[in-house]
C-alpha cells in the first residue's frame, strides 16, 4: 500500500473528498518547495501533484509550459528537482506524486529515477505522454518499487479502452474531463456520466482535472469523483505573485483555502 | 550481406521500426491518432484513392519528375557518374507537396473540412497550403515566431494561398515548438470545426505518421528506380538524400531497400561542429531517446531535454529524425555521415555554377556529399542524389552566410 493508497481510505472512511493542486517543480523559484507544499497542505490538500519541467510539454497549456521553461532557463535539472523534494519531504504529511515525460525517464534511466524518488519521499508517478499500450516495461516496475501509477482518461477515451486505462492504474485514475490541453477555462462540464462508467470498472479512486479554478468547480466535480484536481490556476497565481514581488507561500495557502470550501458536502 | 525481406515490411501494426517509432503521446491525442490508423488502413487498399492521387501528382505537380544525369559536376568530382533526381521542378519547389496532397486527398476521404501542420522555413507550410487551396479545406499552420521573422516571404506565400499562419511564442520560438502547439491543437479539434486532420511534414511523430509520410514520399524512389533502369540500364550503385526529419531520404530510399547493391547514404546537417548545439544530426551525434511521440536517435541533454541544434538549413534544423532511418541505421542497410556548413554552402555555387540549378540549402548537403563519395568511385558507376527542393528560397541567406553579394 502507498500513502496514496492510504489518504484515500482515510477520506472515504470520513466521507471526505480530496483537493489536489499542482506546482511545477522550481517554480516559481528554487527552494520554495518545502515553504509551498506546508501552505498548501494547511489550505486542505492531501496530494500534491509535482510537475518535472520538459522542455516539450506537449500535454500541458501554455501557462504550465511557460513555467516549465522558465525553470529550464535557469538551468533547472531532475535531479535538482529530487534534491529538493528530499529536503521538502519532512515539512509535509500530503501524497506527492511525481508527473514525469517518458522522454525523460527514458534518458535518465527508469531504474535511477525509482531510486531517486523513493529517496525524496515521492509516493507514485503520472507519465503523461505514455499511453497504456507502452506503460507496462515503465509502470510495472514503478508499481512493484511500492509507487502508485495512475494513468489518463480523456473525453474521447471509449469504454473499454477507458476499462484496460483503469486496469492498469493504481493509487486513482485521473480523469480528465474537457478535450485538448489543460489551462483554465469555463463552467464545469458534467462528467456525472464518466464517473458512473468508471465506477463500474474499478475501485480505485478518480480525481479529475479540467482547468479547475473556482470553489464551484471543486463542488461539482466532488459532487462525483473523489478528488479535484487544480493545475494551470495555481502555477499562473504563483507566477504573477513572484512577478509582483509578493508571497507565493502565501498567495498558495489563500488561494488553496478558497477552493477547498468546495469541498464541503454540500445537500 | 543479406537482408530479411522485414526491411522493407516495417513498421509493424504498432508502428515500430525494429526497437525505433512507437506511439508516446497523451491519452487526449490516442483517439485521434486511432481513427487515423483505422481510416488511413482502409485507404491502403482502395484503388480509386491511389489512382486519384497519381492523377494529381502528374497533372498538378508534374510528376514524374525528371532523372538528370549531371554532366558537368560529374566532370568536376572526377569519378562516379553523379545523375538528380529533380524533386525541386515539382509544383511549389520541393518534394514536400508529394505528402501533404496525399494526406489532404486523405483528409477529404475522412470527410473532414479542416487541416493543420507545423512548419519550420515554412516549406512544408507552403505545400500543406497549397494542397488545402486545391481541396478547398481550411489551413492553419503554426510556425515559431522567430522563423516567422527569418522567412517572410513563406509567410506571405500561405498567406496568398488561403491559409492562417499562427506564430507560436512558447520554448524556442521555432519548429519542435511549432510542432508542439500543432499536437495540442489536434488534440481538441479532431472531432470539431467539422473534423481537423493534421498534416505533419516529415517522418516523424506518433504512428501511423512516419508511415504514411514515408508512404506518399515514396513516389520519388518509385519513379527513380523505373527510370534509372531505362536511363543507366541497371540500379545505380548509391542513392544519396539529405536528412532532417527524413522523408526525401525515406522517399527515394524506401523502393531500394531490397535492393542490396544499391548503397543508401543519408546525409545530416553537421553545422558548424560536431559540438553540442552546434549541428542537426542525431544519427550521426545522439542517441536513441524519445521526442514528439516517437522513439529514435534524438539530440537531447542528460536529462532528457531537448538539446539546441543549428543548421544553415532551417528545413535540416530538427533534433530529431525519423524512426525508420534509426532502424535502418542499426539494420547496417542505410548509413548516415553528416555535412558542414561550409560543405553546403560550397555545394550550393557549385551546383549552380555547373549546372544552371540553385538547389534548395538542404539539398546542398546531399550533393557535397555526392561529390565527396563520387570521387573514390570508378567513372563507370552511378550516384543518384535526391535534389529535394529548389533554392530560390535561400538566396538571401547564402549571400548573408558567403558575403558574396550581386556585384
Amino acid at each position: 500500500m502507498s500513502r496514496i493508497d492510504d489518504i484515500f481510505s482515510a477520506l472515504r472512511a470520513d466521507r471526505r473528498k480530496a483537493l489536489m493542486p499542482f506546482l511545477c517543480g522550481g517554480h516559481p523559484a528554487p527552494d520554495l518547495l518545502p515553504g509551498l507544499l506546508a501552505a498548501l497542505q494547511r489550505g486542505g490538500a492531501s496530494i500534491v501533484e509535482i510537475g518535472f519541467p520538459f522542455s516539450d510539454p506537449i500535454a500541458d497549456g501554455p501557462i504550465i509550459a511557460a513555467a516549465m521553461n522558465q525553470v529550464l532557463s535557469r538551468g533547472g535539472t531532475p535531479t535538482e528537482l529530487f534534491d529538493e523534494i528530499a529536503r521538502a519531504r519532512p515539512s509535509t504529511s500530503v501524497g506527492l506524486v511525481a508527473m514525469l515525460s517518458v522522454s525523460i525517464i527514458w534518458r535518465v534511466g527508469l531504474p535511477e529515477v525509482l531510486e531517486r524518488a523513493a529517496r525524496a519521499g515521492i509516493d507514485g508517478f503520472i507519465v503523461p505522454d505514455l499511453p497504456v499500450e507502452e506503460s507496462g516495461p515503465i509502470l510495472g516496475p514503478m508499481r512493484d518499487a511500492g509507487f502508485s501509477t495512475s494513468l489518463l482518461i480523456a473525453p474521447a477515451t471509449p469504454p473499454q479502452r477507458a476499462e484496460r486505462i483503469a486496469r492498469a492504474s493504481s493509487g486513482f485514475v485521473y480523469l480528465l474531463a474537457r478535450a485538448g490541453i489543460t489551462g483554465e477555462s469555463g463552467p464545469a462540464p458534467d462528467i456525472a456520466g464518466r464517473v458512473r462508467m468508471i465506477r463500474g470498472m474499478t475501485d480505485l479512486p478518480i480525481a479529475c482535472g479540467f482547468g479547475i479554478s473556482t470553489a464551484e468547480h471543486v463542488r461539482a466535480v466532488v459532487r462525483h469523483a473523489d478528488a479535484a484536481i487544480v493545475g494551470s490556476a495555481l502555477v499562473r497565481r504563483l507566477a504573477d505573485t513572484a512577478e509582483a514581488s509578493g508571497d507565493p507561500l502565501s498567495v498558495a495557502e489563500t488561494f488553496t483555502t478558497g477552493l477547498a470550501a468546495g469541498l464541503a458536502v454540500s445537500g | 550481406m543479406t537482408h530479411p525481406t522485414t526491411l522493407s515490411t516495417v513498421p509493424t501494426p504498432a508502428g515500430r521500426f525494429g526497437a525505433y517509432g512507437g506511439s508516446y503521446v497523451p491519452e487526449t491525442l490516442v483517439n485521434a491518432l486511432e481513427q487515423l490508423r483505422a481510416q488511413y488502413a482502409g485507404l491502403k487498399g482502395d484503388t480509386g484513392f491511389w489512382t486519384e492521387l497519381d492523377g494529381l501528382l502528374r497533372t498538378f505537380v508534374g510528376r514524374a519528375t525528371p532523372l538528370y544525369l549531371a554532366e558537368r559536376l560529374t566532370e568536376h568530382a572526377g569519378g562516379a557518374r553523379i545523375w538528380l533526381k529533380r524533386e525541386d521542378l515539382a509544383h511549389t519547389g520541393a518534394h514536400k507537396i508529394n505528402n501533404t496532397l496525399g494526406q489532404a486527398l486523405l483528409t477529404v476521404r475522412m470527410g473532414k473540412k479542416r487541416v493543420i501542420a507545423e512548419t519550420g522555413a515554412g516549406q512544408h507550410g507552403v505545400a500543406t497550403a497549397t494542397a488545402a487551396a486545391h481541396f478547398g479545406l481550411a489551413c492553419d499552420v503554426y510556425m515559431g515566431a522567430e522563423d516567422v521573422r527569418r522567412q517572410r516571404l513563406n509567410v506571405v506565400r500561405m498567406r496568398l494561398l488561403g491559409a492562417r499562419v499562427v506564430e507560436v511564442h512558447s520554448g524556442s520560438k521555432t519548429l519542435k515548438d511549432a510542432t508542439n502547439e500543432a499536437m495540442r491543437d489536434w488534440m481538441g479539434s479532431v472531432d470539431r470545426d467539422g473534423g481537423t486532420h493534421y498534416i505533419i511534414g516529415s517522418v516523424v511523430g506518433p504512428h501511423p505518421f512516419p508511415m504514411i509520410v514515408r508512404d506518399f514520399q515514396s513516389v520519388i524512389g518509385r519513379e527513380c528506380r523505373e527510370q534509372c533502369l531505362a536511363q543507366i540500364g541497371r540500379l545505380p550503385d548509391a542513392v544519396v538524400a539529405c536528412v532532417g526529419g527524413g522523408s526525401n531520404a525515406a522517399g527515394v530510399f524506401h523502393p531500394f531497400v531490397e535492393d542490396a547493391g544499391v548503397r543508401l547514404v543519408g546525409v545530416e546537417a553537421g553545422g558548424r561542429s560536431s559540438g553540442a548545439g552546434e549541428h542537426a544530426a542525431p544519427l550521426s551525434h545522439g542517441s536513441p531517446g524519445i521526442l514528439h511521440g516517437f522513439l529514435s536517435y534524438v539530440l537531447q541533454d542528460a536529462h532528457g531535454q531537448t538539446a539546441d541544434v543549428h543548421s544553415c538549413s532551417a528545413g535540416l534544423d530538427y533534433p530529431g529524425v525519423g524512426p525508420e532511418h534509426a532502424y535502418w541505421k542499426d539494420a547496417g542497410r542505410a548509413e548516415y555521415t553528416s555535412a558542414s556548413d561550409a560543405e553546403a554552402l560550397e555545394a550550393f555555387g557549385l551546383l549552380a555554377r555547373t549546372e544552371g540549378i540553385l538547389p534548395a540549402l538542404e539539398s546542398s548537403h546531399a550533393i557535397a556529399h555526392a561529390v565527396r563519395l563520387a570521387a573514390t568511385m570508378r567513372a563507370d558507376r552511378h550516384i543518384v542524389v535526391n535534389l529535394s527542393g529548389r533554392g530560390d528560397k535561400d538566396v538571401d541567406e547564402v549571400v548573408r552566410l558567403t558575403q558574396h553579394g550581386p556585384k
